[in-house]
């Protein structure tokens, strides 16, 4: 499935849409680490938390929630929250 | 009593004595000065007489660098310490002093938790310091909440110490995020024996000084003689604030603390640490962050006092920003503002901003909050500004180049 990169992580991926491959947000996550070692636990902590600022979308709606399902053809958007000033 | 708070713009500093002093100086040497800030790195390139210097930066523009180190063994593998507002702490390598850089492939990052601790996330990696001469590659890592991290490969992985990051006794004198400082606690002067590889010391901000003498695997508090905010218990390590503890390269039994509440040295293996800011200016105190040491005569060391008062400022005391330096040990300062502003500069200088470099006069940096780098080419006789208009500086390192 396609994957949406946040300007910050394209140092990672060089492109904004790349490909992944996982039945849940998690495996989508270890997938793109396996494609471009390191993005995940810029945005994941060691305790399995989405870092504060990061979002996942999965079609448009907001997830917390590593496990959850996706299925082929799902549009997972991850977005920075930024903040601040 | 204090001998002096008199700026000392035409006094060159007083020689020590011969016999403190090792015999050889080091050649001048090409420099590199390593600033990190809280939004990129910048590198300094010097010539042999550190009179002039190339600004290469910035590196990691807008991500928050909080150590950057060259490694001395091999003077080409660059660590950085970084993350970002929104994304997670990491450690970038560079073996061409900057030209490219390379991820770590694991960074720190806390084990599973063992039953009965509450588990903890590594917001930043604060601190980073080479191993040993003998043990190249080895490098270890402080971290914010306070872990201890070990690198056997260059920097490359990392390996937490369950001594320090899983032990109960240990997380207790950690306390919580609410009990550290504002940008939260840290783990910091990791301080490896050039003597001996398995002995070792750190210090927490809160948290006390620690020394093992295995390598890291048991550790012992080395608190004694240090004070704590009045009212509390000297006795309960957690309160005990080390702000930078450095040791003498001449002599790796000496060591110079800024603590919290004032500055001490301790000559091992005695265990008690002796108050020497008393005998700093009372108007100045001796609150602050950095101290740095001489590298060839322990009876050296420099300051950067900081108000410590009311509310904590965390400004130059009256807006008069100075180092002070001791040679005698402590037993009195002199204070060292020739070139500096003589008033209205709010700057302060952080713990790790302010370094020595190993020439002969020794040359001095410091980095200001305001983002300035300021340099002494005379042990701090003298002071002049080589950068301005940085973001604010958290650290400042000086590297040595073949």
């Amino acid at each position: 499935m396609q994957v949406l990169i946040p300007s910050s992580l394209r140092s990672y991926t060089q492109v904004s849409r790349v490909e992944a491959d996982g039945a849940t947000v998690r495996e989508v996550l270890a997938d793109l680490d396996r494609q471009f070692p390191g993005i995940r636990f810029r945005m994941v902590d060691e305790l399995d938390r989405i870092r504060p600022h990061m979002r996942v979308f999965v079609n448009g709606q907001a997830t917390h929630d590593l496990a959850r399902p996706l299925q082929e053809g799902d549009q997972v958007f991850i977005v920075q929250a930024l903040s601040g000033g | 009593m204090a001998r002096s708070s008199v700026p000392s713009a035409n006094r060159k500093p007083a020689p020590a004595p011969a016999a403190k002093r090792a015999p050889r100086s080091p050649p001048p040497q090409r420099l590199a000065v390593l600033v990190a800030t809280r939004k990129g790195a910048w590198l300094l390139h010097g010539d042999a007489r550190r009179k002039t210097w190339q600004i290469d930066g910035p590196h990691f523009l807008g991500h928050i660098v909080s150590h950057l180190v060259l490694d001395p063994r091999d003077r080409r593998t660059l660590l950085a310490a970084v993350r970002t507002g929104h994304l997670g702490p990491t450690v970038f390598r560079s073996t061409n002093l900057g030209r490219t850089w390379k991820e770590a492939a694991q960074p720190p990052a806390f084990a599973k938790p063992s039953p009965g601790l509450s588990p903890r996330a590594v917001d930043h990696t604060f601190w980073l310091a080479p191993g040993h001469a003998g043990e190249r590659g080895s490098w270890y890592a402080g971290t914010s909440p306070q872990g201890l991290f070990r690198s056997e490969d260059g920097g490359e992985s990392w390996v937490p110490l369950p001594s320090v990051n899983d032990d109960p006794q240990f997380r207790e004198w950690m306390g919580t995020v609410q009990d550290g400082t504002p940008d939260g606690p840290k783990l910091h002067s990791i301080i490896v024996d050039p003597r001996d590889p398995a002995h070792l010391y750190f210090a927490m901000s809160g948290g006390g000084v620690h020394e093992s003498t295995d390598g890291g695997r048991h550790w012992s508090p080395l608190v004694e003689g240090l004070e704590v905010v009045e009212g509390f218990e000297p006795a309960t390590i957690t309160f005990h604030d080390p702000h930078v503890v450095r040791m003498c390269p001449s002599n790796p039994d000496r060591l110079y603390q800024q603590n919290h509440c004032g500055i001490y040295r301790i000559d091992r293996p005695g265990e008690r640490w002796v108050r020497i800011g008393a005998r700093m200016p009372r108007r100045t105190g001796d609150v602050g962050f950095p101290m740095v040491v001489h590298p060839r005569d322990d009876e050296v060391a420099w300051v950067f006092p900081m108000d410590g008062a009311t509310v904590w400022p965390r400004t130059s005391p009256q807006g008069r920003p100075a180092a002070y330096v001791t040679r005698n040990g402590g037993k009195s300062w002199q204070r060292l503002d020739a070139g500096l502003p003589e008033n209205q500069a709010w700057w302060t200088v952080k713990r790790q901003a302010m370094t020595p470099d190993a020439q002969d006069p020794v040359g001095l940096y410091l980095g200001t909050t305001s983002g300035e780098l300021w340099t002494s080419r005379d042990e701090g006789a003298r002071w002049a500004c080589i950068a301005r208009h940085l973001p604010e500086i958290y650290a400042v390192e000086v590297a040595a180049l073949d």
